[in-house]
């Protein structure tokens, strides 16, 4: 209403709107000189671009290019990775992708389906065993192709207020009923605390809780895709937390919003399961609570069990549109595995590295700032790390995220029935994957 | 019967009115036409896949027919979203223009001190963007920020939940009234001043009070404005998107589709599919069309034929 006139001009041209910005993505892109391939030759250097939404990656990237006169990488900042995906996709429709893009894990089907990664195995296939087995499979898709490099990941872990938690005497669950036992006595402590939320504006953490609990949303054998998004495992998480939303023994507000940072900030939330770069989060939305967090594993399904999730992760892919692969490729494996690289990833670019070697010392030999009461933190970090379940993606993981933004949603704010929320992103999920055409089995 | 048909006059080709046109013709054809035109061509366009969808020729883009615009029509949530703006417009659109018509009625009276600076505080919220004020506004709806909920719970008393349920409409009306206000108090405020004296002056001498110079000439008068203020809020009604796509993040209560044009940006940018969005474009831009024109028709000849 406030852009009123501004609106009606819009308006008149709704149809226009998504189509011009369409035109607008094609245009950057690619910069490589007609130079035949990776080898520099007297028409100068081979140049590339990379597109990054991590903060100071020209910094890191800045490294590369002073040890490899021969090829210049130039980073284009983006904003993030969802907006990240549908722009590179039809820049490459146009013809103008970059040559290398920063795509989150759960993106890489899609980009495959869109034809827009290159496969790269032959020039980086031997790069599997310096990852663990989960990550790599990520970027393989199951097949003998390789995607993209790893570059971060983000396993879960549980973040608790020590302080707060020895106030109330909880204690710091290592299963899930433990977990819900403690938000309930909480409440008894004191109603106006909550243990945590149950957020539905992120479903990257409900799927890495139901990676943990066993759960593989899509899978293939030939030609035909299954759908399992409400498989028993997934029903098991969703009524866990519906359980915790009904009771009122959590909140059911989304997390980061103004009220969700001024919970955390002054208590009224104890708790936050997240990933590994929950530390940077912390500070800047509840910077007076420094030092008073700890970091332990996410409480499990089954006692004695020992396994985590992941939320969020990232890797380095070639585009098709390049005409510099192998160049390319060179440097998304120097990015993800050189020491020194590496180093500055986590350093600059806050990246929590997905490369084995790198997950100790180094760069990580010392705790976050914000968790320096706990020294072993990145130590600790790394064993949780080791016990990730693996991921299993699908090409429209944006729809069933989607969908769980808006069936949870109103979910959690009904306090209703989490298993038919959980049915609704299944099934719209599978309306979606037939709408295109996918062959696919409920 | 038969006329004299007038003698065939020379036609001489005069290039220079095209000259002149030629600017605004290619600046509507590339800026205007063309992506309307593109949006019209997607929208029956389609991509066929094949096998898992998987690398290199999975997907081509072929013809769709009109299932796109058969899968938008029966599209329940498009519907749904329409319901939704409705109700929405239903708050807010006698609200604003009320409000609007009694600001420009108080600040067109005789006596008013600060008339200036008035006019410019009800005008300056108009001036912050939609997503601004969004912002701003979803602050002080979440109770555990908002200074308002503060004092309500100083005093004991809770606040309404306005990010969720009902309460919704009322937190994106009020958004939208709060900045809309302002530029529709303008436009009555100006079509106001420029009524001749004389007219005041003969009601006075008949004995007219101000009400009823107010109720019976002003708004008469100013029907024309009031029409054309109606007519922008109703088009800014059906294509409201800002305000809820910034404080969808705050809260449970929006959909991804809450509005018709945010069903078109989830197509779009979310789904990745250009193909249905551009058909529900073309869908919205024929129902806003086919409205305006219908009020026009309907209140047009009426409002604006007193004039005359």
């Amino acid at each position: 209403m406030l852009s009123m006139h501004r609106r009606i001009a819009i308006g008149l041209t709704a149809a226009g709107v998504a189509t011009s910005l369409l035109a607008g993505c094609s245009s950057s892109g690619s910069t490589s000189s007609a130079g035949a391939s990776a080898q520099a030759t007297a028409s100068g250097p081979v140049k590339l671009t990379y597109w990054s939404w991590a903060p100071n990656m020209d910094q890191v990237v800045a490294l590369w290019n002073k040890s490899h006169p021969n090829i210049q990488v130039t980073v284009e900042k983006q904003a993030s990775g969802d907006d990240l995906l549908t722009k590179v996709i039809t820049a490459a429709k146009a013809g103008g992708a970059p040559d290398l893009v920063q795509a989150e894990y759960q993106a890489l089907p899609t980009l495959v389906s869109n034809n827009v990664l290159a496969d790269i195995s032959k020039q980086d296939g031997s790069a599997s065993s310096k990852f663990a087995a989960g990550i790599w499979k990520q970027v393989t898709l199951g097949s003998n192709a390789v995607y993209a490099i790893p570059q971060d990941s983000g396993p879960l872990m549980f973040f608790y207020r020590k302080d707060l938690f020895a106030k109330y005497g909880l204690t710091v669950p290592t299963t899930w009923d433990q977990f819900a036992a403690d938000a309930a006595k909480l409440q008894k402590e004191d109603s106006t605390k909550k243990l945590t939320t149950f957020s539905s504006n992120d479903a990257g953490l409900f799927a890495g809780l139901a990676q943990q609990a066993g759960a593989s949303w899509w899978t293939s054998s030939g030609d035909t895709w299954k759908v399992a998004i409400n498989d028993a495992a997934t029903q098991k998480v969703a009524g866990f937390w519906g359980n915790l939303v009904k009771n009122g023994s959590i909140d059911n507000q989304p997390m980061y919003t103004p009220a969700w940072n001024k919970a955390l900030n002054d208590g009224t939330q104890l708790a936050w399961v997240s990933a590994v770069w929950a530390p940077g989060v912390l500070s800047g939305s509840a910077p007076a609570t420094k030092g008073k967090w700890a970091m332990a594993a996410l409480p499990q399904w089954t006692a004695g069990a020992n396994v985590t999730g992941s939320w969020g992760g990232s890797s380095t892919a070639v585009t098709n549109n390049s005409k510099h692969q192998d160049a390319a490729a060179q440097f998304a494996l120097w990015l993800n595995t050189d020491p020194t690289a590496v180093a500055a990833l986590v350093k600059d670019a806050s990246d929590y590295p997905a490369a084995s070697d790198a997950q100790s010392g180094g760069a990580l030999a010392t705790a976050p700032d914000f968790f320096s009461n706990q020294p072993d933190f990145y130590t600790t970090a790394a064993k949780i790390a080791a016990t990730t379940a693996p991921a299993a993606w699908g090409p429209n993981v944006n729809v069933a995220y989607s969908a769980f933004k808006d069936a949870f949603g109103k979910a959690a704010q009904n306090k209703s029935d989490f298993g038919a929320a959980l049915n609704t992103m299944d099934q719209t999920t599978l309306a979606d994957m037939q709408k295109q055409g996918f062959k696919v089995a409920g | 019967m038969a006329t004299a048909a007038p003698p065939p006059r020379r036609r001489t080709f005069r290039p220079a009115p095209f000259g002149f046109l030629a600017p605004a013709i290619v600046l509507f054809a590339l800026t205007f036409a063309l992506p309307i035109g593109y949006a019209g061509y997607l929208s029956f366009r389609k991509i066929h896949i094949s096998g898992l969808g998987l690398g290199a020729g999975a997907r081509s883009e072929g013809w769709a027919g009109l299932s796109n615009y058969t899968s938008a029509l029966s599209d329940s949530e498009l519907l749904n979203g329409t319901l939704r703006v409705l109700v929405y417009g239903g708050m807010l659109v006698p609200i604003m223009l009320g409000l609007a018509l009694l600001f420009a009625l108080l600040l067109d009276a005789d006596k008013v001190r600060l008339r200036a600076f008035s006019r410019i505080a009800i005008f300056l919220p108009y001036a912050i963007p939609g997503v601004v004020a969004s912002l701003l506004w979803g602050f002080l709806y979440l109770p555990a920020t908002s200074p308002g909920y503060f004092l309500l719970g100083k005093l004991g008393m809770s606040g309404p939940q306005l990010l969720s349920g009902n309460g919704m409409y009322v937190a994106l009306a009020n958004i939208a009234v709060w900045g809309g206000t302002g530029f529709n108090m303008v436009v009555i405020y100006t079509s106001l001043r420029s009524i001749p004296a004389e007219i005041y002056e003969a009601a006075r001498i008949d004995g007219a009070s101000e009400l009823q110079i107010a109720l019976r000439i002003k708004i008469p008068m100013v029907l024309p404005s009031l029409v054309l203020t109606f007519f922008f809020s109703l088009i800014a009604t059906l294509q409201v998107f800002s305000e809820p796509t910034t404080l969808r993040p705050l809260t449970n209560g929006i959909s991804s589709t809450w509005s018709p044009l945010m069903k078109v940006y989830h197509d779009a940018f979310t789904q990745g599919d250009i193909y249905s969005a551009s058909a529900t474009s073309v869908v919205i831009a024929a129902v806003t069309l086919a409205i305006s024109f219908g009020f026009l028709k309907l209140v047009g000849s009426r409002a604006y034929g007193e004039q005359q």
